[in-house]
């Protein structure tokens, strides 16, 4: 198990980083830019293999950044490709996030549906 | 003539300048760093006290993520709704946007702006305006990660 502080320390860093790249870059980031700049770099580093150690040593302080959904895609993917070969490129993403995508829908539709902005 | 009133613009142009940059207030980046690191180093805290606690109950480790991560999205979901992650976004920054928590914010926050224009293309839609993008980019990358291990592996 994590302990907590690691968790702690290692979201703290990943989110000090984006707001470093919001802060310091002169083109306007928006939280979109974020979160698609978050999801690829981790895909990205988890295909090469380099995102795993992280996530052994900070458990779900790389978890929960979108980094870290990025890096369950591809680990997914590559998990249906070892048992499945093509097909599972195409199948092995989803199915791996499945759980997450599908509550962000639901969750998102119904929160959006009972309240309102505030202004 | 003509030249001269363009200097002229243009110096104008360079002192109206001189004077936004000396009133505009600086980003206090110390400052948004600590409360990013803070805020989003809390939000992965709880979500690893959750874990770790599904884990004693015995569940495998990529059930306990799926789980907590459907916690968590519940919990940004709910606290964008009542206004109170929005008021938290104001100082974290970051650290409410890198969070699986700031995916489901970004979908509440922009499908709840568009109830005018209907429950099915209004909201149904716009949930989609950021995760849509996210979700492209994942896949994209995910995809291409299997198919390069599909043509090394054959």
């Amino acid at each position: 198990m994590t302990p907590l502080y690691m968790a702690f320390l290692g979201g703290g860093v990943l989110c000090l980083i984006g707001q470093l790249i919001m802060d310091l870059t002169k083109a306007n980031i928006t939280p979109g830019h974020i979160l698609v700049g978050y999801i690829s770099t981790g895909a990205v580093l988890s295909g090469l293999g380099l995102y795993q150690p992280l996530v052994d040593a900070v458990g779900a302080g790389a978890t929960i950044p979108l980094s870290g959904f990025g890096h369950l895609l591809v680990q997914g993917t590559l998990r249906a490709v070892e048992s499945d070969g093509l097909l599972g490129a195409f199948s092995g993403g989803v199915e791996a996030a499945a759980a997450g995508i599908t509550c962000a829908i639901v969750f998102g539709y119904v929160a959006a549906v009972l309240f309102n902005p505030k202004d | 003539m003509n030249v001269d009133a363009k200097k002229m613009h243009q110096i104008e142009i360079q002192e109206y300048q001189n004077l936004v940059d000396g009133i505009k207030p600086k980003p206090d980046i110390l400052k948004n760093c600590i409360w990013a690191f803070l805020v989003g180093g809390m939000i992965c805290g709880l979500a690893q006290l959750m874990v770790n606690y599904l884990l004693a109950l015995g569940m495998s480790r990529i059930d306990a993520g799926s789980a907590v991560s459907c916690i968590m999205i519940f919990l940004a979901a709910f606290f964008t709704g009542i206004g109170i992650y929005d008021e938290l976004g104001k100082r974290a920054g970051a650290g409410s946007i890198v969070p699986i928590t700031g995916f489901a914010n970004a979908i509440v926050a922009s499908a709840m702006e568009y109830k005018r224009e209907g429950y099915i293309f209004g909201v149904g839609a716009r949930i989609f305006s950021v995760a849509g993008p996210t979700l492209v980019f994942g896949f994209a990358v995910a995809v291409l990660v299997g198919l390069i291990k599909v043509f090394l592996s054959s």
